[in-house]
C-alpha cells in the first residue's frame, strides 16, 4: 500500500466510509505482534482438550488401520466388490482424497499468480491439508491393489522378468501423476516453511524446541541475498504447480475416460473433474479452518473477507460442475448412443437415484445460497454448507464409479454394489489420519505464514522511494 | 574469545531507509556484507547491487532433464527393449507419452529449483558468524540487521560503525567469534 493509498483510506474511515478494501490482517498489530501470535500456538502447553481430540482422531485412524491389515493379510475379497463391480469405495475414496488437495494447491499457486494477498492466511494450512489428504489417496490406492507390498511393480526398474510396465495405461500415468503431485506440493510446503522455521528457531525459548526449529530451517538467516534467489524459487514453483494441478485430476479422469464404458469415455471429464477437485478442496478448507480459526483463535488473521472469498469460489465451481451434471444428459442423448443414453437415465432414475440426488442437492442446489453476501459472511451456515458439499463430492465419485459398473452390456451381468465394515472402516481410518496429522501441524508448524503475512501488511513494503512504487501496491 | 572482530552490526526499523543504505553501501564499495530481512522486501536485492538470480536456468536444466528422461525411458522400454503388442497400439507414440512427459518434466523442474535454491542459499548450513548476536536474531521477527563482514577490504573497526551509525542504524556494534 503507498503512502497515498494508506493516507486515501484512513480519510475514508474518518469520514465513517467503508474502506475501499477490506484489511487482510485484524487490529493493526505490529510484526513483533506477529511473530508472537503465530508463535505463541507453538510455545503454548498441550491442553488436554487437544489431548482428547487428538486421541478421537487417533482412534479413528488406528481402527482404520486395523481394516487394512485385516484387508492386507485376507485379500480384497472382504471388501463388496464384486464381478460388475470391481471399483467401489477404494476408488471413490482415492478420487475423493486427491481432490481435497487440489484447493490446497490452488491456493498455494494459483492465487499466488494472481497477486491474490488474501491467500497469505490461508496457504500453509491448505498446503498442509493438500499433502495429508495425498497420503490418505495413496493409502487408498496402494490397498486397492490387493498385493500393496509389490507397489514396486508399478514403478520402471530393470528387473529378471525382463519386462517393463505398460506406459499406454492410463493406470501408469496416474502412478506418475500422483507421485509427482505428492513431491512437489510437499517441496512447495517445505519451501514456504524454512523462513518460519527460522522465525521460530530464533523465537522459541526451550532448548530442544530450538534445535528441532534449527535444524528443520537449514540455517536459514533472512538474508537478502537468500530472499533474491528464494522469491525467484517460490514463483517457479508456483508456476509449474498450477498446471500440475490441472494436470492430476485430468490424469485421474483418464482412468475413466480411457476406458470405453458408457458414462465414463467422456471428453468432458478432464475439466469436470478438475472443478470438482477444486470446488471439494475448498469445501474442505473452509470446514477446517472454520474449526481451526475458532480452536486457535486467529480471527485476526483469517478474517470473513477470507471466507467470503472462498465461498465465491465455492459457489463459482459448483456451478461448473453442475453445468458438466446437466450437460453430461445432454451429450448422452446428443451422442445417439443406446447406451449412452440408458446408462444416464438409470443414474438418475435406476438403483442408485439416492446417491444421485443426493450429490445434486449437496453440490448444485446448496451452495445457492452463496449468491447472498449475508450468507457468505455466515460462518455457522458456510460450515454446513461445506460439510454438505464434501458428502456430495464423495457421493459425485461413488455415483460415477458405481452406476457404469453395475449395469453391464449384458443384463446377465448386473449387480448391485454396499459395501462392508472393512471398507467403511478404512474410510473412517482415513479421516482419522487426516485429522490426526492436521491437529499435529496445527500444533507443532506455524499455521500462518508469517514473513508472507509481514510482506502485506501496511508499511512492509518500501513506498516513497524511486524503486518500483508502483509494485509496492 | 578473539579479540579481532569479525564484523560489524547495526539494526534498522524503517523499511524506508534500509533501500537507502543499501545503496549507500554498495556505492561504497563494500562486497562482503548483507541486509537480514524478516520478509522480502521489494527492491532491495537490486538496491544492494545483486545480480540476477541464475536459478531460473537451473531449473530449465531440470525441465529438459525430466522431459528427456521421459521420453527416453518410454520409448526405450516400449519401442527398443521389449516390444510388446497391447491392443495393436504402437509401440511409441508421442501422443500416448505426453502425460508422463508432462509430470516429469515437472518433477525435473522442481527438484532443481528447490536443490539449486538451496545451493545457492548455502544451506543447510549450521553455523553462521553472527548467530549468537541478539541483534541478528532479530532479523527474523521485525528488524532488518545490516552486517559488514570483517574480511571485507574496505572494512575498517574504527570506521565502520561509525559509517553505520551516521547511516540512521540503531544498536550498532562489533561482532567477536565465539569459536576459537
Amino acid at each position: 500500500m503507498t503512502v497515498v493509498q494508506e493516507h486515501d483510506r484512513l480519510q475514508a474511515s474518518a469520514l465513517g466510509e467503508e474502506p475501499i478494501r477490506e484489511e487482510l490482517v485484524l487490529g493493526n498489530p505490529s510484526m513483533r505482534d506477529v511473530t508472537a501470535r503465530i508463535a505463541s500456538i507453538v510455545e503454548s502447553k498441550i491442553t488436554m482438550k487437544y489431548l482428547a481430540t487428538l486421541s478421537v482422531t487417533g482412534a479413528m485412524a488406528a481402527w482404520g488401520l486395523f481394516a487394512l491389515y485385516y484387508t492386507i493379510t485376507t485379500g480384497i475379497g472382504v471388501w463388496g466388490l464384486n464381478n460388475p463391480i470391481g471399483w467401489g469405495w477404494d476408488i471413490t475414496n482415492f478420487v475423493f482424497w486427491i481432490g481435497i488437495g487440489h484447493a490446497g494447491t490452488l491456493i498455494s499457486a494459483i492465487l499466488f499468480l494472481f497477486r491474490q494477498k488474501w491467500r497469505t492466511a490461508i496457504n500453509r494450512s491448505a498446503e498442509a491439508m493438500t499433502i495429508f489428504a495425498v497420503i490418505c489417496a495413496l493409502t487408498m490406492v496402494l490397498s486397492h491393489t490387493g498385493r500393496p507390498w509389490l507397489f514396486y511393480w508399478l514403478l520402471p526398474y530393470p528387473n529378471q522378468m525382463n519386462m517393463w510396465v505398460n506406459f499406454r495405461s492410463p493406470l501408469m500415468w496416474d502412478v506418475f501423476a500422483v507421485n509427482t503431485y505428492f513431491t512437489v506440493s510437499a517441496l512447495f510446503w517445505f519451501v514456504g516453511l524454512i523462513p518460519d522455521l527460522a522465525t521460530l528457531r530464533n523465537y522459541v525459548k526451550s532448548d530442544i524446541a530450538k534445535k528441532v526449529y534449527g535444524v528443520l530451517s537449514l540455517g536459514w538467516t533472512g538474508s537478502t541475498r537468500s530472499w533474491h534467489h528464494y522469491e525467484i524459487a517460490y514463483m517457479i514453483l508456483a508456476g509449474i504447480s498450477t498446471p500440475l494441478v490441472l494436470s492430476v485430476h485430468s490424469v485421474v479422469s483418464f482412468d475413466f475416460t480411457v476406458g470405453i464404458l458408457p458414462g465414463w469415455h467422456t471428453t468432458i471429464f478432464p475439466p469436470y473433474f478438475v472443478a470438482g477437485a477444486i470446488f471439494s478442496g475448498f469445501a474442505m478448507v473452509l470446514t477446517l479452518l472454520v474449526i481451526t480459526r475458532e480452536v486457535l483463535d486467529l480471527k485476526q488473521f483469517i478474517t470473513l473477507k477470507h471466507f467470503e472469498n472462498m465461498n465465491k469460489i465455492m459457489l463459482a465451481t459448483g456451478m461448473m460442475v453442475g453445468y458438466a451434471y446437466i450437460l453430461e444428459f445432454f451429450i448422452a442423448w446428443y451422442s445417439g448412443s443406446d447406451w449412452e443414453r440408458w446408462i444416464f437415465v438409470n443414474r438418475a432414475f435406476g438403483d442408485y437415484a439416492w446417491a444421485y440426488w443426493t450429490m445434486f442437492t449437496c453440490n448444485v442446489v446448496s451452495p445457492q445460497v452463496f449468491w447472498f453476501k449475508k450468507a457468505r459472511r455466515n460462518i455457522p451456515l458456510m460450515f454446513v454448507i461445506s460439510i454438505f458439499v464434501n458428502i456430495g463430492m464423495w457421493f459425485e465419485r461413488f455415483t460415477i464409479i458405481a452406476t457404469t459398473l453395475h449395469h453391464d452390456f449384458l443384463p446377465a451381468s448386473w449387480g448391485y454394489y454396499s459395501p462392508t465394515w472393512v471398507e467403511i472402516s478404512i474410510f473412517i481410518g482415513t479421516f482419522g489420519i487426516f485429522l490426526s496429522l492436521f491437529l499435529l501441524f496445527a500444533k507443532f508448524v506455524p499455521v500462518i505464514a508469517i514473513a508472507e503475512i509481514k510482506s502485506i501488511m501496511p508499511g512492509a513494503q518500501p513506498s516513497h522511494h524511486h524503486h518500483d512504487t508502483h509494485e509496492s501496491h | 574469545m578473539s579479540t579481532t572482530p569479525t564484523g560489524v552490526i547495526g539494526e534498522f526499523t524503517d523499511v524506508n531507509v534500509v533501500v537507502t543504505v543499501a545503496e549507500k553501501l554498495r556505492d561504497a564499495g563494500f562486497r562482503n556484507w548483507d541486509i537480514y530481512t524478516p520478509y522480502p522486501v521489494h527492491g532491495l536485492d537490486k538496491a544492494m547491487g545483486i545480480k540476477r538470480s541464475i536459478l531460473t536456468y537451473i531449473s530449465f536444466v531440470g525441465l529438459c532433464g525430466g522431459l528427456t528422461t521421459a521420453l527416453g525411458l518410454q520409448f526405450w522400454t516400449g519401442a527398443v527393449d521389449y516390444k510388446l503388442n497391447i491392443g495393436g497400439k504402437g509401440f511409441f507414440n508421442w501422443q500416448f507419452s505426453m502425460p508422463i512427459d508432462f509430470e516429469l518434466s515437472i518433477l525435473g523442474t522442481a527438484l532443481f529449483t528447490v536443490f539449486g535454491l538451496f545451493h545457492l542459499c548455502r544451506i543447510p548450513t549450521w553455523y553462521n558468524r553472527y548467530q549468537d548476536d541478539a541483534s541478528f536474531q532479530k532479523a527474523t521477527d521485525d528488524t532488518f540487521v545490516v552486517t559488514i563482514d570483517a574480511d571485507d577490504d574496505r572494512f575498517s573497526a574504527t570506521e565502520t560503525p561509525a559509517l553505520l551509525t551516521g547511516l540512521g542504524a540503531q544498536n550498532v556494534h562489533l561482532v567477536h567469534s565465539t569459536v576459537e
